[in-house]
């Protein structure tokens, strides 16, 4: 049921995630973030039961080796890291999480990687998980085309979720969209659905008729 | 669905007169779904070794590290490349299996039946370096088009005993 989309820009990367945490029937959370900001120039969309788990330890990992090294890590490192983890865990402990992970480095420029649970590894210029794929991967690869701006790849981000929102069963309705450029990773907008409510005459009917029964 | 299907994959690989061609198909899905459609499974060893992995690809890009970890071990202790034969005793010793040593070609992968049918009659012994890239063009090109988990394109690698020539070819996109 989680989504999770990627899409590369001119110089920029978009990656959108629904903000819904679920378990079986029941919505705990219609405000789960599961796009970590992992450095100032990277972002991971992790989808998967203990993808949030996961993203706290993957974190204090990461980190831990760039201050040894006084390197940041560069987006493929990390994405040849993520994937390390995740094989290493595969016939052991496996983390059920799927990941995008998408960074700007000044000599190469924005990329995203794809690495599903099973730590296969691709680097891509567009992609999604979950359901909501299904209906996202064919709009990406009819709309998309390299060196979008900003406002394009949002434009193209909002399709997907007005489809995901439209034809999928249970469909999460909440996204958070963040960008990771020259400039860093930060929150570029949530699409929050807004559905009828009942007009505020409902309730003050329904109290006066309790009241004479 | 069996792992090795989970993916999809086409590798083969052909001998020439004095050269040889590795190719593989480039489509990356899971299960029904095609994820990308550049993906590499033929990988570079040294100057005259390649390895064609197909099969489950998170076990094809583990083994591809550890192979490239091990040779590069053995170039610092040996001051050379690994021969190809030693090389294959190697792999053969990691998957756990008996190697054969095939004189004309080899195939893999989930069309690997069409690929078997294809390259036995196109292939002819001592083909030059064009003939070759040739026939393994059109090998790999007809057996994918019969199976749904692969294709999406081809690369063919033809290595001679001067240059190597990588090439994309252009297949159905289905």
């Amino acid at each position: 049921m989680e989504c999770v989309i990627g899409v590369v820009g001119r110089d920029f990367a978009v990656v959108a995630a629904d903000t819904s945490a679920v378990q079986s029937i029941l919505v705990h959370k219609t405000d789960e973030d599961k796009v970590m900001v992992l450095d100032s120039n990277k972002l991971m969309g992790a989808s998967g039961e203990p993808g949030y788990s996961s993203q706290s330890t993957y974190r204090r990992t990461s980190t831990s080796i760039q201050f040894r090294n006084t390197i940041p890590l560069s987006t493929a490192a990390t994405a040849n890291f993520t994937r390390g983890e995740l094989a290493t865990a595969l016939r052991r402990n496996p983390y059920m999480v799927n990941v995008i992970l998408a960074g700007y480095d000044k000599d190469v420029g924005a990329s995203m990687y794809y690495i599903d649970y099973i730590a296969t590894l691709h680097k891509i210029d567009k992609g999604a998980f979950g359901y909501g794929s299904y209906f996202c991967l064919s709009l990406m690869d009819k709309l998309y085309h390299p060196d979008m701006t900003l406002e394009e790849a949002v434009d193209l981000v909002d399709k997907c979720i007005k489809e995901i929102r439209l034809r999928l069963v249970v469909a999460p309705q909440n996204f958070v969209i963040k960008v990771v450029d020259k400039d860093g990773a930060k929150v570029h907008a949530r699409r929050e659905y807004i559905s009828d409510s009942p007009p505020d005459a409902a309730p003050a009917t329904a109290s006066a008729a309790a009241t004479e029964a | 669905m069996s792992i090795f299907e989970y993916n999809g994959s086409a590798v083969v690989a052909m001998v020439g007169k004095n050269c040889f061609a590795i190719a593989s198909d480039r489509r990356l899905g899971v299960q029904l779904q095609t994820i990308g459609t550049d993906f590499q499974r033929v990988f570079k060893i040294h100057d005259k070794l390649y390895i064609g992995l197909s099969g489950l690809a998170t076990d094809a890009q583990t083994l591809y590290q550890r192979l490239v970890f091990r040779h590069k071990l053995y170039q610092l202790r040996e001051e050379r490349d690994m021969k190809p034969e030693t090389f294959a005793s190697l792999v053969s010793a990691l998957l756990y299996e008996k190697r054969e040593l095939a004189k004309d070609f080899v195939v893999s992968g989930t069309a690997s039946e069409s690929l078997y049918g294809a390259c036995e009659s196109m292939y002819k012994p001592d083909m030059g370096p064009e003939e070759l890239f040739e026939t393994i063009s059109q090998a790999l090109r007809a057996s994918v088009d019969r199976d749904c988990l692969s294709g999406w394109g081809g690369y063919v690698l033809v290595v001679t005993p001067t240059e190597v020539r990588e090439s994309v070819i252009k297949g159905r996109m289905d």
